[in-house]
């Protein structure tokens, strides 16, 4: 590729043919503000924030879909340049919602601080038609408010282009445009597999998780519950960031130690579940491996995948590891073995997860998922809930000590918690068929193979004399290509791993923003430190999990374990 | 064998066929065979001849005799007197407006005599239905020279060379545009026709397509030979069904001689054309807006580079020109670029047609050579203002050009002169305001028009002019506040400097061009709450003078009893109860009552 020099604000710039202005310009470490730009979606030009003076440009050229030329000028920062771009903002805030100060978006806003950051003090457009819509809370897991909607489009774009949902759409015209799902109808009633991505890429609170953290407070706060709570792999990851810690921050202690001081009565670990599901899923596997089973067998612990295959492709669920998710056997267990071991009335007892993902709170209200007599699993909140809780209770999280899960469901090996990445559930369940085909503990525990950021990469795995082909498979995009390609039999795996959300529970719809694939990246990384960290790394290694066979469950795939372990599915009709 | 003694043109084009031209044809049919003259006259339903205002439109050649607002009661006489006993029907003729002279002849009415009709020379004069007319009057010449005599390069070369410009309001370079589209290696290329016209008041391309529509394909067809493209389509409104079904008719026509489809002059060389109707959104005349709707898209723009010539249709080479664009193709390549680039100006060659309307007396179409002045375009063509008004303003470029006034009536009307006037030549449509007119109401007017029309991609455009058209409407209201024409000024120029599309980049064009020649009308609006045209309705009131007899006619008249005064008093008109029908000065035996 040829490389052209332009120079921009008067600095030489070098950057590869092709490349937009803005990029090159963030590549030289200059920030041009943008809206409805998104580094991991394609650029549209759409909100005309990113203007800059370009030479050969009639006009103001938008930056982020301007592609460099050789001996191009460019300036970022003039007269014109300003006043435009503070034009653009103050004809948005025209149209916006002034409700800043209690919007569920402060602080976390793009609009908010680029208003700030551009210095706009007054609205000179004021006392005419502002847009008007009721806010749409008929999805179980987002909420949508098109009044603070700036049309960037970047859900769109995410829905269609990352997750292949292809929810929502523009609809009619100028002024009165909306984005919408198709017919006008409700998110809710929407094809939409609440991965929650859009909310992920909204720069505005037009579209955010359903705030869940009143019903923990009121549980808290009753003194005739006793409330627990389990966190997922990968928020210990990430919610450092939503309390001012960089990205990548390993805050598993200080989480624990937040929930305990927040009042939880038990703060246990979802690594531990993920365990127990390996132990299911991966005996499950050499079942239908060994007894001519459907092949290949799918994951089913991303629950935007499973929405995502019960609306578009329910001819394929048998398909689907029976398995529930490590949140929905966890929820099982605390109500039942938990109870009854630690002499607590089941029905007294509020289970509480914290997930990186919208989905999971809808999955928690599946009619399947209440097999210990009770709803196994009562409020999901997610990270972003979770941090603005530990803000409003006024913990100095920095400055906590760590502390540890309460037993007997908080201990996870190194299997458990890399669940939390694109690749792991199958790395982890490698680990454990390996180990059971061999009859022995073998001393390989990490599967390379299966590592990596690409949507979709494959294997050919020896399991103790066994050839067995695997392939890992993120965003729903990516998912559907593979539903094809097995639809059309040209999928001849064995096992395939699918996590609904870019990178996996790392990237999830809940966790902090912004998110991008550096973030991704670091929050990955963190994950394989606490595996590697861990001094047992197999889930069947867990001393936890084999007392809860031998005292409870009995054999893996067992009855009592089939009925609190396994669930299953069905065609869902939006 | 037959002998064809005279013709008789009926004009078909949705104006004449709005009033009555298919009963006139028909009328004609019956009294040809009761007169038995169907032998010897040749009855012919023609595309537009242009003289809209005077439709239904006859011509009877060999004489020529042009016979306007003609009814189906007419034609009996028509018949009797002119075809069989060889007299005119002078009551039937075109008056000069100013001298009240009768006109016989077509080529001797003012209208067409400062007319030069390259595009439109077939219009009205063939049977758009029949590719064998099309043929007769040397249709597809061009086509078979191109291909069997040229080289592509030389096609490009010579259209290049010829000067030719984008009709459809940009003004590009068209062999340029061609070059680009040629340069581009792909295997597949289309050529795009944009018959998107939306302008309010533009209707050169539905005439084009209804009176000629072979010339439109062979246009399309050599620039397909010229840039390798196998493949166009025609992007029409779905509002000109006429246009559709003619273009249709063409196509199979052209088809089943052999002149569109596989290896056309044996020369190898394919081209197919499909129609897409548009469902009239005025963006999708945006070219990108255009290609995504083709695709079955949303039609919104997309920002470019690239440009469609690099990646437009599917992704493909594209070349997109407009109707009246192609419509000059041929007569390039028959007779040169020399002789084109002898019409016109320097930078502007060749011909425009503009559809000319509002308060002008010959409303209808006029191609005229580049450069001619705007005042011989509305006086000498046009035939002044109707009802001996005095000019105010014509607004040049639909709803991104501007408001010119009288000191530039004698502008040469070419791409450069216009935009360095703050107007656009567009499409071409001319719409003539006069004293009665206010300027600002008229830029609110195509502020509704673009921002009801607007994607809603954009900020600017989305937001902007929905403010922009806010103040406009306080203004026209009475409700304008000192330091409203800056705010617009300042909205205006950030709109035209960071919108998307050439949309939103030229909406504000109406409201600045009004804001330079006009700025006064806006001052009095705010500073006085007047309306000097007396046209802003809010700001209006009748009132009744001293010349008032009180012969009580005017309270008789008004419809909501706004009006109290006893016999022979002075009355009065009670301003709250007003609802400015105008009904009680219309009335005013005595002129007593005005409006201000």
């Amino acid at each position: 590729m040829t490389t052209v020099n332009l120079t921009i604000n008067g600095q030489p710039v070098q950057a590869p043919a092709g490349t937009s202005i803005l990029e090159a310009a963030r590549q030289a470490g200059i920030y041009i503000p943008t809206l409805c730009y998104h580094p991991e979606l394609r650029p549209e030009g759409a909100c005309r924030l990113c203007m800059v003076e370009a030479s050969g440009s009639r006009g103001l050229a938008a930056a982020c879909v301007y592609p460099v030329a050789e001996g191009m000028v460019v300036k970022t920062n003039t007269a014109k340049v300003r006043e435009a771009r503070r034009t653009v903002v103050e004809l948005l805030l025209t149209n916006h919602p002034k409700d800043c100060l209690c919007c569920q978006k402060s602080g976390d806003c793009e609009l908010q601080k680029i208003a700030a950051d551009l210095g706009v003090r007054k609205l000179r457009f004021e006392g005419g038609e502002r847009k008007s819509h009721a806010i749409d809370d008929s999805n179980p897991s987002l909420v949508r408010d098109q009044e603070k909607c700036v049309l960037c489009g970047r859900c769109i774009r995410m829905c269609r282009d990352v997750q292949g949902m292809d929810v929502y759409s523009f609809a009619r015209r100028g002024f009165n445009t909306i984005v919408t799902p198709a017919f006008g109808l409700g998110l809710g009633q929407a094809a939409c597999s609440l991965c929650g991505q859009c909310s992920t890429v909204c720069p505005t609170a037009a579209i955010v998780e359903k705030d869940d953290t009143d019903k923990v407070w009121d549980a808290l706060s009753d003194p005739d519950k006793f409330v627990i709570v389990q966190t997922a792999p990968s928020v210990r990851v990430a919610l450092g960031e939503e309390l001012a810690l960089p990205s990548g921050s390993v805050v598993t202690g200080k989480m624990v130690a937040a929930l305990k001081q927040l009042g939880f009565d038990k703060v246990f670990d979802t690594d531990f579940s993920a365990d127990l599901t390996i132990m299911e899923e991966g005996h499950e596997f050499l079942h239908r491996l060994q007894n001519g089973g459907v092949l290949p067998m799918i994951t089913s612990c991303s629950p935007g995948w499973v929405n995502m295959i019960e609306l578009k492709y329910p001819e394929l669920l048998p398909h689907l590891s029976t398995a529930k998710s490590p949140q929905g056997m966890f929820g099982a267990i605390a109500k039942t073995y938990f109870a009854q071991k630690a002499g607590i009335d089941p029905a007294k007892i509020v289970s509480v997860s914290v997930m990186p993902c919208t989905a999971k709170k809808a999955e928690a209200a599946r009619p399947q998922l209440c097999d210990s007599g009770y709803r196994d699993v009562d409020i999901v909140i997610t990270t972003r809930e979770l941090g603005r809780m530990i803000r409003s209770a006024g913990i100095d999280f920095a400055a906590l000590a760590e502390a540890d899960f309460d037993s007997p469901l908080g201990y996870g090996t190194g299997a458990g918690v890399i669940f939390g990445t694109t690749g792991g559930v199958m790395e982890a369940a490698l680990r454990t068929v390996a180990d059971v085909v061999a009859g022995q503990s073998l001393p390989k525990v990490e599967y390379h193979e299966v590592r990596g950021m690409e949507e979709t990469r494959e294997a050919t795995l020896d399991i103790a004399g066994t050839e067995v082909k695997i392939a890992v498979v993120h965003t729903l995009a990516a998912a559907k290509k593979m539903l094809e390609r097995i639809k059309a039999g040209e999928a001849d795996y064995h096992f395939i791993e699918v996590m609904a959300c870019p990178g996996g529970c790392i990237g999830g719809g809940g966790q902090p923003v912004p998110v991008d694939a550096s973030v991704r990246r670091l929050r990955r990384e963190a994950l394989f430190d606490c595996d590697e960290a861990s001094v047992i790394r197999k889930s069947h290694e867990n001393p936890d999990i084999i007392a809860l066979y031998k005292e409870f469950l009995g054999e893996p795939l067992g009855e009592k374990a089939h009925h609190l372990l396994h669930t299953t599915y069905q065609a869902q009709r939006r | 064998m037959q002998h064809i003694r005279a013709h008789v043109l009926v004009c078909g084009g949705t104006a004449c066929k709005s009033s009555g031209s298919q009963k006139v044809r028909d009328a004609f049919a019956r009294y040809l065979e009761e007169y038995k003259l169907q032998d010897e006259v040749m009855l012919v339903e023609t595309g537009c001849h242009g003289f809209c205002e005077h439709g239904p439109l006859v011509i009877v050649y060999p004489e020529g005799t042009f016979y306007c607002r003609v009814t189906a009661d007419d034609v009996k006489e028509i018949v009797e007197q002119h075809l069989y006993k060889g007299r005119i029907v002078e009551r039937l003729l075109y008056r000069e407006p100013l001298t009240q002279e009768q006109v016989p002849n077509y080529d001797e009415i003012g209208f067409y005599k400062k007319q030069h009709r390259i595009v439109l020379a077939n219009c009205g004069e063939i049977d758009p239905e029949n590719v064998g007319e099309y043929i007769a009057v040397g249709g597809y010449e061009a086509l078979g020279k191109a291909l069997t005599q040229m080289s592509p390069e030389q096609v490009v070369e010579e259209v290049k060379k010829s000067g030719l410009r984008g009709r459809g309001g940009g003004g590009f370079p068209t062999g340029l545009k061609w070059q680009f589209a040629k340069a581009s290696v792909s295997d597949k290329k289309y050529v795009i026709c944009n018959a998107d016209e939306g302008d309010p008041g533009a209707f050169m391309d539905r005439s084009v397509l209804e009176g000629d529509p072979h010339r439109v394909l062979e246009g399309m067809a050599i620039c397909g030979y010229a840039i390798g493209a196998d493949e166009g389509y025609i992007y029409v409104r779905a509002e000109y069904p006429l246009a559709i079904k003619r273009l249709r008719v063409a196509i199979a026509q052209a088809e089943e001689a052999g002149l569109l489809g596989k290896n056309i002059f044996g020369s190898g060389f394919d081209f197919t054309i499909h129609i897409k109707e548009g469902a009239g959104a005025f963006v999708c005349g945006e070219e990108t807006a255009l290609m995504a709707s083709i695709e079955g898209k949303r039609g919104m723009p997309r920002p470019r580079p690239p440009f469609p010539a690099v990646s437009g249709l599917w992704g493909k080479p594209t070349n997109i020109n407009n109707v009246e664009t192609f419509a000059n193709v041929a007569q390039i390549i028959n007779n040169g670029a020399e002789w084109y680039s002898r019409f016109g100006t320097e930078k502007s060659k060749g011909t425009k047609v503009f559809a000319l309307t509002g308060k002008i007396n010959n409303t209808g179409l006029a191609e005229v050579p580049m450069g001619i002045t705007m005042r011989e375009i509305i006086y000498d063509i046009g035939g002044g203002i109707t009802n001996g008004k005095k000019f105010k303003a014509v607004q040049i470029g639909g709803p991104s050009g501007g408001c010119l006034p009288e000191s530039m009536l004698d502008l040469p009307v070419d791409y450069d002169s216009l935009i360095a006037a703050g107007a656009m030549m567009g499409s071409g449509g001319l719409v003539v305001m006069d004293e009665d007119t206010c300027m600002v109401d008229v830029a609110k007017f195509f502020l509704t028009f673009t921002q009801s029309e607007s994607c809603g991609k954009c900020t600017p455009c989305r937001e902007g002019t929905k403010r922009m058209l806010e103040i406009l409407t306080r203004i026209t209201e009475g409700e304008g506040r000192e330091g409203d024409i800056e705010l617009l000024e300042s909205l205006a120029e950030n709109i035209k400097a960071t919108a998307l599309c050439g949309l939103g980049q030229s909406a504000p064009n109406p409201v600045l061009s009004t804001l330079r020649y006009f700025r006064h009308e806006y001052e009095e609006h705010i500073k006085n709450k007047r309306c000097p045209a007396g046209a802003c309705e809010k700001m209006l009131s009748y009132v009744i003078g001293d010349d008032c007899k009180g012969c009580t006619k005017c309270a008789r008249n008004c419809p909501v009893q706004a009006i109290s005064g006893a016999v022979k008093q002075k009355h009065v008109i009670d301003q709250s109860k007003c609802i400015k029908c105008g009904a009680c000065m219309a009335g005013c035996p005595f002129k007593a009552i005005t409006k201000g």
